[in-house]
């Protein structure tokens, strides 16, 4: 089911970051605070700009979603279960022994909707070209999504990867980059600088959008623009909040791979409401 | 058994994978990846033959591993030869989790397998990509003896496979010695020569220096059984604990490290099923140097006569046992 309706869009999205902590504080372990900032890319992604069909997770054409950074899974989970690949229920197995929900998603566990599994750093861009050529050379009518973390970047195969779809012109990949200017250690440009980003993208060949990966309008837009452009890949970066939505841990690298305890997650989720009204 | 055997004269094993790899073009779904280096690995003629099909992706072999996981996942059968070296050490992390994780129909070629790549040295010598590879869930591993049967190696590991591959072949001419019709079955060894004093188990270029040790040791009067194992992984267990029960004494030998190489292989499968003397001939955990393949092949001890000689070590191990 596709959305248009900016409200909807803010609803489904507010659903899957409640999924996220509920499901964070269940399995007791687990990245939050990326994954609540990229709840918006997802609804937009899911909801919004990618041809799919839950009831049809292997249909041929469909477009592909390749999640670079393993870690911030929840999110992938609770939103293929907003959008109807498996029960909500499940998302309560998140990390426990025997689920379908792997730490990092694995497919041999027989998710529907796991395009790879994937969770070593810097891999999927590459994956993601494969796929854009094999659809070229099959001439498959389908788009390639892939979502990179800002710190992931620093991985030197990511440039490998981003000079062959230049060279390919695969115009079929949209890559986003969730630049929330953090990672475990602390700010990005404290561990490794990444500017000028825009730039070093351009000069890969890639065509640049920026804007607010917090803001579901913005973000619209530019999975639109990307669609639209031919003769080069394009790449997001959305500018997020790490921690977006619950106030009390926004933008706090110390939430990046920790998971709240239930007590907490409720004032999480206490939070989320007012956040949202 | 005397029917595999039909010296040819040589060739070397690369030649085989390009003219296998061409052959397997039949199939549609073969897609070569290249790393710079196409004419020194063998893919070269698939690429002149099938453009369409033949991706280049410069020297970077991380990504080139990881294209083809993207490649294989919408049904494409990636073959991404490069060195050895650079195959299945520079790129094993995405080795491990693209390809083998998501149990992936990729085929890696590396050449240059073993210090026979002679005057360039170390660092372009594999020596270490069998024990790499082997520990990997999911992986087939193939390590064929000559340019007929490498040819045959790269057609399985596209027909018969449905998970990740790697095939190891070399650089040097050597003996082209098994016919075209011999039966190639992935997973299965094959007894090149009867004996039941000893058996000389082997991989890749040294099994031809096993079958001249065999040979040498017959003047003397010992039965030395000859097997080639071309599948590294999967292993043939039966034909291993066969010839452990009936010869009571193991040589194996490779053109690789002894640490965790295919000795080791054999070893676990002979310890766990029917313990004798083992002795291993191989590289014994150095490096490589440049010189002439044949002289670099004398000074590590792996030639006909290092074979001979370990085989008379196990042999005594074997009756002071009795």
């Amino acid at each position: 089911m596709q959305y248009n309706d900016v409200n909807i869009l803010r609803h489904i999205a507010f659903n899957i970051r409640k999924d996220i902590i509920v499901s964070l504080a269940e399995a007791g372990s687990g990245h939050l605070g990326g994954s609540l900032g990229l709840a918006d890319v997802f609804t937009v992604l899911y909801f919004n700009t990618m041809k799919h069909n839950p009831k049809l997770p292997n249909w041929l054409e469909r477009d592909k979603l390749i999640l670079s950074i393993g870690h911030v899974a929840p999110v992938l989970y609770c939103t293929l279960a907003n959008a109807g690949y498996f029960e909500v229920e499940e998302l309560l197995s998140l990390r426990k022994l025997g689920s379908r929900l792997q730490g990092h998603p694995g497919r041999d566990h027989g998710l529907p909707g796991i395009e790879l599994s994937a969770g070593s750093l810097g891999q999927g861009l590459s994956v993601a070209v494969g796929m854009a050529l094999a659809a070229k050379m099959d001439k498959v009518n389908c788009r390639i999504y892939s979502v990179h973390g800002d710190g992931e970047l620093q991985e030197g195969s990511i440039w490998e990867a981003a000079m062959s779809a230049a060279h390919y012109k695969l115009d079929n990949i949209t890559a986003v980059v969730d630049r929330n200017y953090l990672q475990i250690d602390g700010k990005t440009s404290d561990v490794m600088e990444l500017e000028p980003l825009i730039d070093k993208w351009k000069a890969f060949g890639w065509n640049v959008i920026s804007c607010n990966g917090n803001n579901i309008k913005e973000l619209v837009s530019a999975f639109d623009k990307a669609k639209d452009y031919k003769g080069k890949p394009s790449v997001i970066i959305a500018k997020t909040l790490m921690g977006k939505g619950v106030k009390s841990i926004e933008n706090d690298y110390r939430w990046h791979g920790k998971a709240p305890s239930k007590d907490q997650s409720k004032d999480f989720i206490k939070e989320l409401e007012v956040c949202n009204e | 058994m005397s029917k595999i055997i039909e010296n040819k004269g040589n060739k070397s094993t690369k030649s085989g994978f390009g003219e296998g790899l061409l052959i397997a073009g039949f199939n549609k779904n073969v897609v070569a990846i290249g790393a710079d280096i196409t004419a020194s690995v063998g893919v070269n003629m698939f690429a002149e033959r099938y453009p369409e099909r033949f991706i280049s992706l410069g020297i970077a072999e991380q990504n080139c591993v990881a294209v083809a996981a993207g490649l294989a996942l919408c049904g494409k059968i990636p073959v991404f030869s490069t060195y050895g070296v650079f195959a299945a050490l520079r790129a094993a992390d995405q080795i491990r989790i693209s390809v083998c994780y998501n149990n992936v129909h990729v085929i890696i070629g590396g050449a240059h397998a073993g210090i026979s790549v002679g005057p360039d040295g170390a660092t372009h010598q594999a020596l270490e990509d069998i024990a790499l590879m082997r520990t990997l869930p999911n992986m087939t591993v193939l390590s064929p003896c000559d340019a007929t049967q490498t040819a045959l190696a790269i057609n399985a590991a596209v027909n018969s496979c449905n998970g990740p591959v790697y095939i190891r072949f070399g650089r040097e001419a050597v003996p082209d010695f098994t016919n075209e019709n011999q039966v190639f079955e992935i997973g299965k060894g094959q007894l090149l020569k009867e004996g039941n004093d000893v058996s000389i188990i082997a991989t890749g270029h040294l099994v031809w220096e096993a079958l001249q040790a065999a040979y040498l040791l017959e003047n003397k009067g010992i039965g030395v059984r000859v097997i080639n194992i071309h599948t590294i992984k999967p292993i043939d267990y039966e034909i291993i604990i066969k010839a452990a029960k009936e010869t009571g004494a193991i040589v194996t030998a490779e053109e690789h490290q002894i640490i965790g190489g295919f000795g080791s292989a054999v070893a676990e499968v002979v310890v766990q099923n029917y313990p004798i003397p083992m002795e291993f001939v191989g590289m014994n955990d150095c490096f490589g140097e440049s010189g002439k393949p044949e002289e670099l092949m004398l000074k590590y001890g792996m030639t006909a006569h290092a074979i001979q000689e370990k085989v008379l070590m196990v042999l005594k191990r074997k009756q002071s046992d009795d």
